[in-house]
Formats: C-alpha cells, sequence, structure tokens
C-alpha cells in the first residue's frame, strides 16, 4: 500500500514545491528541512518557478513496471532557475533531439501507467521544451 | 400568459479576472479515421481533432489551464475560495478532480472544491455557479474550469469529432474584470440525446435526433431569450461564440440567430481541434478574450446534451490589454502540432487491449 507515501509528496510533484533557507537563501529541493548549503534549518516552502535546463539526459527503451506503457521515454537531469538540480521525465518531446541546455519548463503530468484501472493515479512534475 | 423572463444576474456586478486555455498537442486528422472506417467515403466533420498525450487527462488539462489563469488574474491561489472542474471524463469516477487541481495549483486548504457534469455545458455550469458565489459575495474569486478528454467508440461518428481541452475562468469582482459578466440565462428540458450508462466506456447518441430537437431548440431558446431580455440584437456584438460539436452546427446557430461569420470566426476552434465536449464553447471565448478590444460586447452560449443551454452576455473591460499577454495564447496551442496516425491514436487512447 504506497497511498500514504504519493500523498506525503503531493506538494513537492505536483507543483515543485520546495523550500528556502532563511539563513543563506538558498533553494532546496526536494525538500528535507535542512539547508544542503549552510546547514542552518530551512522549513519555508518555496515554490519553484518551473524553469529551467537540461543538464544531462537519457532515453528509456526498457522500462520498470509502472512506467511501460509510455516507454520508450527520456528521462533528465534539470538544473532549475533557482539552483538545485531534479531527474525527471522529458514529455511533449516528439522527434525533437534533446539537448543539454534546452531550456524546459515544467508541467503536472501523469507518472505511471494509466491502463490500471484500479489503482491510484500518481500524478506530478515532468519537464517539457519551453512554449513560445 | 406571457411568463416575465428573469435574467440570472448577481447582486454585485462580476466578471472574468483571469483567463487559460489548454489544448494537447496531438492531432488525429479526420480524413485518417475515415480511411479506417470508410473507405475515405463521406464528408468530414472536422478538419483534425486534438488527442491527449498518454500522461495527460482531465487533472492534468485543467492544472496548465488553471496556471494560465492565474498568472493572467495576478492574484494568489490562496485568494480562490472554490476550484470547480466541470467534465464528463473526471479521471475517477468516485474521488474529486478539483481537489487535484487545488492542490497543484497552491488553493488549498482553505477553499470549496467540487466537480460538476453536465455532457458538453459542465464548464458554463461551473461558470453560473461561480457568478453566484462572488455576485452574492460569500467570496471575491472562485476557479471554474471546463475540461474533457471526450470519448468516441470506434467507427461511431463522434470518434471524428470527440477531441480534447478546455479553459479555465477566475470568477471575481467586475471592477478587476477583463471581461464584466453582465448577465447569464440557463434554458434546460430533459432531452436524451446522448448519454453514458456507469460503467461504460463509450457514450450512446440519438445521430440525427441531437440536431433539431436537442442542440438547435436549447440553443436557439437560450440566445433568443437572451438578446430579447437584454433588449441587443446582433449587430451589439463584436463577437459570438457557441458549442461546437462540428463545424456545421454552430455555424447555422449562428446564422438562424442573426450572427455574421465575421462574428463567429475567432471562437470557431472545432474544425482545427474537435470537440472538446466541456470545454468546446469556453475555449472559444478564451480565443476570443486574446484578440477582443475594450467595450467588445460577446455572446457566449453553451450547450451539454441531456440536455441544457447556458447563454452568458460578457463586456470587455480596458483591463484586458494588460493582462492577456501574461500567459500562452489560446491559438498558440491550436497551432502547436502533432500529427498522429489512427495506429498511435489506438495506443495513446488506451483502445489496444493488453490484456
Amino acid at each position: 500500500m504506497d497511498i500514504p507515501r504519493h500523498w506525503r509528496l503531493r506538494k513537492q510533484r505536483y507543483g515543485l514545491v520546495g523550500e528556502v533557507c532563511e539563513s543563506c537563501n538558498a533553494k532546496v529541493f526536494p525538500p528535507r528541512d535542512i539547508c544542503p548549503e549552510c546547514g542552518k534549518e530551512a522549513k519555508t516552502l518555496y515554490t519553484f518557478s518551473g524553469h529551467g535546463e537540461v543538464y544531462s539526459y537519457t532515453t528509456v527503451f526498457d522500462a520498470p513496471a509502472g512506467f511501460d506503457e509510455t516507454a520508450p521515454y527520456t528521462v533528465a537531469m534539470i538544473k532549475l532557475d533557482e539552483g538545485p538540480l531534479v531527474t525527471a521525465q522529458l514529455t511533449d518531446l516528439e522527434n525533437r533531439k534533446v539537448e543539454i541546455g534546452m531550456p524546459v519548463e515544467m508541467v503536472t503530468r501523469k507518472l505511471r501507467n494509466a491502463t490500471d484501472e484500479r489503482g491510484l493515479l500518481v500524478y506530478g512534475y515532468k519537464f517539457r521544451p519551453v512554449m513560445n | 400568459m406571457t411568463e416575465k423572463i428573469e435574467l440570472l444576474k448577481p447582486q454585485r456586478p462580476v466578471g472574468i479576472v483571469g483567463y487559460g486555455a489548454y489544448v494537447p498537442r496531438y492531432r488525429l486528422p479526420a480524413k485518417e479515421i475515415s480511411r479506417i472506417w470508410t473507405e475515405g467515403q463521406g464528408g468530414l466533420p472536422v478538419t483534425e481533432k486534438s488527442v491527449p498525450g498518454p500522461d495527460e487527462d482531465v487533472a492534468t488539462m485543467s492544472i496548465e489551464a488553471a496556471r494560465n489563469a492565474l498568472k493572467r488574474a495576478g492574484i494568489h491561489a490562496h485568494q480562490l475560495r472554490a476550484v470547480w472542474v466541470g467534465s464528463e471524463s473526471h479521471p475517477y469516477a468516485v474521488k474529486p478532480t478539483s481537489t487535484i487541481v487545488a492542490e497543484a495549483i497552491g488553493a488549498v486548504p482553505n477553499t470549496q472544491a467540487a466537480d460538476w457534469e453536465f455532457a458538453c455545458k459542465a464548464g458554463t455550469e461551473a461558470m453560473v455557479a461561480a457568478m453566484g458565489m462572488v455576485g452574492s459575495k460569500m467570496a471575491d474569486y472562485t476557479l471554474a474550469i471546463g475540461m474533457d478528454t471526450a470519448q468516441g467508440r470506434p467507427g461511431d461518428p463522434l470518434e471524428y469529432t470527440a477531441a480534447a481541452g478546455g479553459a479555465a475562468f477566475i470568477i471575481g469582482p467586475a471592477e478587476n474584470s477583463v471581461a464584466e459578466i453582465e448577465a447569464s440565462y440557463s434554458f434546460v428540458t430533459d432531452t436524451p440525446d446522448f448519454f453514458r450508462r456507469a460503467y461504460q466506456k463509450y457514450p450512446e447518441h440519438g445521430h440525427r435526433f441531437t440536431g433539431e430537437p436537442a442542440y438547435f431548440k436549447h440553443i436557439t431558446a437560450a440566445g433568443e431569450t437572451m438578446l430579447k431580455a437584454t433588449g441587443t440584437t446582433p449587430e451589439d456584438y463584436a463577437y459570438a461564440v457557441f458549442h461546437q460539436p462540428n463545424a456545421k452546427f454552430p455555424q447555422n446557430v449562428a446564422s438562424a440567430l442573426g450572427f455574421t461569420r465575421e462574428q463567429i470566426k475567432t471562437g470557431l476552434l472545432v474544425p482545427m481541434i474537435g470537440n472538446t465536449y466541456s470545454g468546446a464553447a469556453i475555449i472559444g471565448l478564451t480565443a476570443i478574450l486574446d484578440v477582443a478590444k475594450p467595450g467588445d460586447k460577446i455572446l457566449m452560449v453553451s450547450y451539454g446534451s441531456g440536455a441544457g443551454s447556458d447563454a452568458m452576455v460578457l463586456k470587455v473591460t480596458e483591463l484586458i490589454d494588460e493582462r492577456r499577454d501574461k500567459a500562452i495564447t489560446t491559438i498558440a496551442y491550436v497551432e502547436r502540432r502533432t500529427e498522429i496516425d489512427y495506429a498511435e491514436y489506438v495506443r495513446m487512447r488506451g483502445k489496444l487491449t493488453m490484456k
């Protein structure tokens, strides 16, 4: 039963809500309550802009259970404008070639296979090439 | 004896403070559907329709439209006192879509949340209710969304048009609005032209019965009553937008009511994106707001099978010029386009039985 786990993570997953360190102003994601920069307490919620760029990426052809229906898909490390690196799927790519440094923006999408007709729908952040 | 028609008007003037659209990027051309089912014979109701990606549903699409609406409104999500999502394709049979949307945009926990359903007019239902909530001063800001990933049985006439998309509106006080909603009027009867029973994947419809006694009767009655009760004529309006299940119906109803092609052109998106059901009339309204000038009057009439229509008269304000560029325009979503074939459509929409 992983409902409580998904429920605990909903704010960070749906809206890229992390934390900001009141001491050194570092932005923290995922939230961990301690600033990784200065070691002080960092519990103030901070909603990231959702903008960043591709730091590195790879394409998954042999996907784990629960993700196989959308394979192949590309996973990237995203350097957020505010600093932190996050790992997420890229979406709405089509045949566009992914490049390191490509600007991307956060969207909230379904993270798991859609055809499990009984289970919880899990939503979270993915990134797409910036529109406009 | 003639009955006096009372328009629905709030005590406090209300309007659209911010608006946002969403259309997924995939397009399935109608000729591709007819290639599979009719050997390419017969007329086509639209050019192509939008198809949601495999990781999209009404919740994710509503979230993006709501974020666009918030950007234009310039308010914080905490100021919303209701988050309402109208759809006939809510991801869960039991569990609100609206709480997912409210959580994602940061409107929780001090808010009302609920899902609405009235076939293709669930979005305008939510808007009318939002007018009441703000108009009565129970709340300053409410969010009303109409969004669908419509279902069409393979080979059925509806498969050509059943599309995905919609719009979100933040309804608030008229003085902070890009368009004041001057009045609303609803016309409803029990007309079973289209329905989907519990546990069924695809809806049933009454073929030609969906036309005259259903779509045309309700939209025409709502539109005519609105014009009469407000003492306006089609010439008073810069734009009109009607529910658009295909390209033909809204053009016919527009000319029956006395509107020109020019007046409905901007809001007529169905040829390019298909019928977005709960989103259809209102996404047309967002395309109009993207280009309208202060002072322009807009008539919108939705239609939902089952059946009923909500008519609204809107007047664009000076605030439109400073707000419309704060989010992605509707036409940018419409023009963003990746064509798919029927096989890709079948895979993306989960029509392949894997077990």
